[in-house]
């Protein structure tokens, strides 16, 4: 494999415009369809009926064990969040990737907060990883999110209710300094926005506060990005309020919003919106199916993925928040397609 | 206390190893240096010898020896 990934990883995760990460891309991907056609004979098999760089559908990790690296060299296999019932993605890591999506994930999450790490709330039980056999995709997400921060605090105990005796702690102890908070989109609303909110009750808590995982359970609430931001800045002093689009399959190479609520590509992966009738190239303002595409797989052929979303471009290098390459939204699950996310999939016990 | 006996003894409590399987030690190589055991070493590291370490040098410490190596960015010498 020809992959200067050094290369990559010291590019700003914004600053390639349009043609020079048409050029980027062109080459890398060329080199990872050579890689996984040569390690991955089911991928191999895709590829000489699709022909080269298939976007494959995120279902296929479903039904197929899909890797490029061979037994003794799996390090950690990571599933995605679903409903009861629901059978499961089953995405191969080895250590070079793996490592490669915990370092994607810190730059692209320090362009908005910066270097330092800082003192970490975690809207959600310390339950969610104590059992380390079941190692669910909202684990395996707080975890990858806990290693950009420092003093890991859960916000909610074992029973999704807020803890307060730790919470006021933490706000004690950080007090005017800037801090991480970060929890799933829908236990934010529900165990942390709505309990604050009951009893007026604000937290003196400065810095930025990271949800992600799906609106479709807030949505159906009738919640708007527009009210959760304000919700958020109500019971807490968080002066940024950011949602991100990921997916297990892609661990790392998440889409951030920016401050004027853009999601937006980094250098480590990139977006296309497909017209669901013939998947040609949706135009700028129109709903269609989200394709996207990581450098960061080697250990599995998931560098190219047809989504279950639906999204819509809204624009190319031209953000007013400064940072290059596409940027969009998020419009929310296909019709028909399954449940998933480790927002939407949650059920109180 | 000087510092390798302070590193072995952090790690032989977070992962409750014996010292002698301290030179081996790698992440994922024991059933306790999961990534949930990985972030309580580095929290306790951390602690020990007062320092924070950058989040990329979090993912590399990838075993008992890169984890001295990494230390000396910090001036810390094991």
């Amino acid at each position: 494999m020809n992959i200067d990934y050094s290369y990559i990883f010291n590019l700003p995760p914004f600053s390639l415009d349009k043609d020079e990460k048409h050029k980027l891309y062109e080459e890398i991907l060329y080199e990872l369809q050579k890689h996984h056609s040569g390690n991955c004979f089911q991928y191999n098999k895709l590829c000489s009926l699709l022909g080269n760089n298939p976007a494959l559908p995120v279902r296929l990790f479903k039904e197929y064990d899909l890797k490029s690296i061979s037994k003794d060299e799996i390090y950690k296999v990571m599933t995605s969040s679903g409903t009861t019932g629901q059978t499961v993605s089953k995405i191969y890591l080895d250590r070079e990737t793996s490592a490669r999506q915990a370092k994607a994930l810190n730059k692209i999450v320090s362009d908005f907060t910066g270097k330092t790490r800082l003192p970490m709330l975690i809207i959600d039980s310390n339950k969610v990883l104590k059992d380390r056999n079941m190692f669910s995709a909202r684990g395996a997400g707080i975890l990858g999110f806990s290693m950009l921060g420092r003093d890991m605090t859960y916000a909610l105990d074992e029973n999704m209710n807020l803890n307060l005796t730790v919470i006021d702690e933490f706000c004690q102890k950080y007090e005017g300094q800037a801090v991480l908070m970060f929890g799933f989109t829908f236990m934010v609303w529900e165990h942390f926005y709505k309990p604050l909110s009951k009893m007026g009750h604000r937290l003196d808590l400065a810095g930025t506060l990271i949800h992600g995982g799906g609106w479709k359970k807030l949505a159906s609430e009738a919640v708007n990005p527009e009210e959760f931001i304000n919700g958020l800045k109500m019971v807490t002093n968080a002066d940024k309020v950011l949602n991100y689009y990921g997916m297990v399959e892609q661990t790392g190479s998440i889409f951030m919003e920016c401050e004027y609520g853009h999601l937006h590509a980094s250098v480590f992966s990139d977006i296309d919106i497909l017209r669901a009738e013939d998947f040609t190239a949706a135009d700028v303002g129109e709903k269609g199916i989200i394709k996207v595409t990581s450098l960061l797989p080697t250990s599995y052929p998931g560098h190219i993925l047809l989504s279950e979303d639906e999204g819509i471009l809204e624009g190319v290098d031209d953000c007013p928040c400064g940072r290059k390459g596409k940027y969009f939204k998020v419009c929310g699950r296909m019709q028909g397609a399954e449940i998933r996310g480790c927002s939407d999939t949650y059920e109180r016990r | 206390m000087n510092n390798l006996k302070k590193y072995n003894e952090i790690f032989m409590k977070v992962f409750s190893v014996e010292e002698k399987a301290l030179e081996e030690l790698e992440y994922q190589g024991i059933d306790e240096w999961d990534s949930v055991g990985h972030m309580e070493l580095i929290a306790e590291l951390e602690d020990g010898f007062d320092i924070m370490m950058d989040t990329d040098d979090i993912i590399d410490f990838s075993s008992y020896k890169k984890g001295i190596e990494l230390l000396k960015k910090y001036e810390v010498e094991v």
